[in-house]
């Protein structure tokens, strides 16, 4: 089982996104897919970012894939996907339409935006030319390993969501803009001002969600540490970290030093706990029912 | 004539839909496999029969919405609920899941496939890739597009489209939402189920009415105000300095005066959400949407205001239909 880094869902500015893949370069993760995900409107600000980080992570000897976007309805945006093909590196599909413009007999990743929830789609996907499958965070246990017998299997990687704000939802709606009084298309790029998500709490001040532009994340950072064991035992190939603007090479770091049996879960959870906004951690979509909830005690 | 499509949670439903005009009529098993699994609705594979023989007596059509996503390791119940549905004579099904529609394609060729708005096929590419992968005849569009970009759409693809144009509105793409089952643990996707009453609980707090779905503060109400269900995404939330409905007020969708311009936008049919909604609701959506559909085929103006009482909280949003929304 080896470390895969998830597309940053957030905007920040081109000189962040620099250092962070500079340093991401220098972690012992596996493979990086990189690219924008969340918003077409944002890309032009830090898209000259993407050959330079590219070419660090492979230096490096990282796998790495660019993700499509999550959403894709604009004439501008299906060009877009049309393009990543030509880049030369395996597309991560995340909007099914991407598939569309990926030739058959070349190889794609697909994302956990896709919605895999059985082995018939699963097959079909391979019979595609999927070779690395993240299932959506939604499933529960008893799905996953279902899903990763099958891909060990057929000879294709399934991955699973390890650690990050969860991505709940997708809108056509920017909720930034609207949270500023303005549509989507006037949004002046607030959501460039929440590195990690605007939190959003209930009346009674119970922390709840995260918006970023257009997609709505979890406020707690879910996190696998607890599942690693049985994960490995039903044959999960990788385990999916997602940016975060603070301590995420910490978050890399100590994640491989579990991997390679040197830290212990309850350790694991303890140096993951002070990156996480406001310490809260999540593990229910896998572990039980209810997604929010943590199968761990209190720190 | 634009084709109108009427939900039935129960047989009487749907005796009631054909009977106000409805030219189909959508309903599912009362099992997981369809996308309002909710306690007393839907149909056994003996009423869904009975169900058909009644709407074909009366020249109306069936559609069987198998469209929640297949459990792994269970995907049999899904499976039975197409056979069961091509044995009972049914119009179509509408699908979201890949497997399943694969399965479809391959079993049951001759049953007509429908592309459920939990697929959320938003653009010509996707639209395209399941009418050849599967033979997809009509997609059913998520409502994250305008007005235009429907009618975009409509010049690049070759199946038929059908809108939602009444009733309850998703805010965010459908079939890619999970945030019923962060708070709840049960999903659209997974138990055909959103913001499941089993997990509301109201409490009398002072002169309010607090709503809580999974726990989470959803609203609170002034005691004796009409309280809205609690949805989540139409919940009262705080962000920073603000407090207010973050994603969407308690409103529901009406298109009404939108229906000629769908017209030219190619759409073939109209959608009435609401199959968890009681048989004179819906006699009454579809008597006043037939006149409608009526009405745009003549070139007549649009019947105003019919369905203002029908809708939630009494507030109604043309949705992502106008640009603005977004």
């Amino acid at each position: 089982m080896d470390l895969t880094v998830g597309p940053n869902f957030f905007f920040w500015p081109s000189d962040t996104v620099r250092e962070f893949y500079g340093r991401l370069s220098r972690t012992t993760v596996a493979r990086v897919v990189l690219g924008e995900l969340v918003c077409s409107k944002r890309l032009p600000f830090w898209q000259e970012e993407i050959p330079t980080a590219v070419e660090a992570l492979i230096a490096a000897g990282k796998e790495v894939a660019v993700t499509s976007l999550a959403l894709i309805t604009l004439k501008r945006e299906r060009n877009l996907t049309a393009d990543l093909i030509d880049i030369g590196l395996p597309v991560e599909v995340n909007d099914l339409s991407a598939l569309a413009h990926v030739p058959l007999g070349t190889p794609f990743w697909v994302g956990p935006l896709v919605n895999v929830y059985n082995e018939g789609t699963l097959n079909w996907l391979i019979r595609r030319g999927a070779t690395r499958i993240c299932l959506p965070p939604e499933l529960p246990l008893a799905s996953v390993a279902v899903l990763a017998k099958m891909g060990r299997d057929e000879g294709v990687a399934v991955e699973v969501w390890g650690h990050g704000r969860l991505p709940l939802a997708i809108s056509g709606r920017c909720y930034h803009a609207r949270l500023h009084d303005r549509a989507k298309d006037s949004c002046q790029f607030v959501c460039g001002d929440d590195p990690d998500g605007r939190e959003v709490e209930t009346l009674d001040g119970q922390p709840f969600l995260a918006v970023n532009g257009v997609q709505t994340l979890s406020q707690s950072t879910a996190s696998v540490a607890h599942q690693v064991q049985v994960l490995r035992e039903v044959g999960v190939a990788a385990l999916r970290l997602s940016p975060q603007s603070k301590g995420f090479t910490t978050i890399c770091d100590v994640w491989s030093q579990h991997l390679a049996g040197r830290l212990t879960a309850p350790e694991l959870v303890a140096k993951l706990r002070p990156t996480a906004p406001a310490g809260r951690l999540s593990d229910g979509f896998l572990a039980g029912t209810v997604g929010a909830a943590w199968s761990g005690g209190r720190a | 004539m634009m084709e109108l499509v009427c939900p039935a949670g129960t047989p009487a439903a749907l005796r009631a839909a054909v009977d106000a005009g409805a030219h189909s009529v959508y309903c599912g098993f009362a099992d997981e496999t369809n996308a309002r699994n909710f306690p007393g609705l839907n149909f056994s594979p003996d009423d869904m029969a009975q169900a058909v023989a009644y709407a074909h007596a009366r020249g109306a059509k069936v559609l069987v919405a198998i469209n929640t996503f297949p459990r792994a390791g269970a995907e049999p119940i899904w499976h039975r609920a197409l056979s069961c549905a091509e044995q009972s004579g049914v119009d179509a099904v509408i699908l979201a899941d890949i497997g399943l529609l694969a399965h479809a394609a391959a079993r049951h060729p001759k049953l007509r496939r429908h592309l459920s708005v939990q697929a959320a096929a938003a653009n010509p590419d996707a639209i395209n890739l399941y009418a050849e992968a599967f033979g997809v005849r009509r997609v059913v569009l998520p409502r994250v597009l305008t007005v235009e970009e429907i009618s975009a759409i409509n010049r690049e693809v070759e199946v038929e489209t059908e809108v939602f144009v009444f009733g309850g509105l998703c805010v965010m793409a459908e079939g890619r939402c999970s945030l019923s089952s962060y708070a709840t643990g049960q999903s659209p996707n997974m138990n055909g189920v959103c913001s499941p009453a089993e997990h509301v609980a109201y409490s009398e707090e002072g002169h309010e009415l607090a709503a809580r779905l999974g726990g989470f503060t959803i609203h609170r109400t002034p005691k004796g105000a009409p309280a809205p269900y609690p949805t989540l995404c139409k919940g009262c939330f705080t962000s920073g300095p603000q407090t207010g409905h973050i994603f969407e007020d308690p409103v529901s969708l009406d298109a009404t005066r939108l229906i000629p311009r769908l017209a030219k936008a190619g759409v073939s049919a109209l959608k009435i959400e609401g199959r968890q909604r009681s048989r004179s609701y819906v006699a009454q959506v579809v008597r006043a949407f037939r006149a409608a559909v009526e009405a745009q085929a003549a070139g007549d103006p649009m019947p105003e205001g019919a369905l203002a009482r029908l809708t939630e909280g009494q507030a109604a949003t043309t949705g992502a239909y106008a640009k603005r929304w977004r």
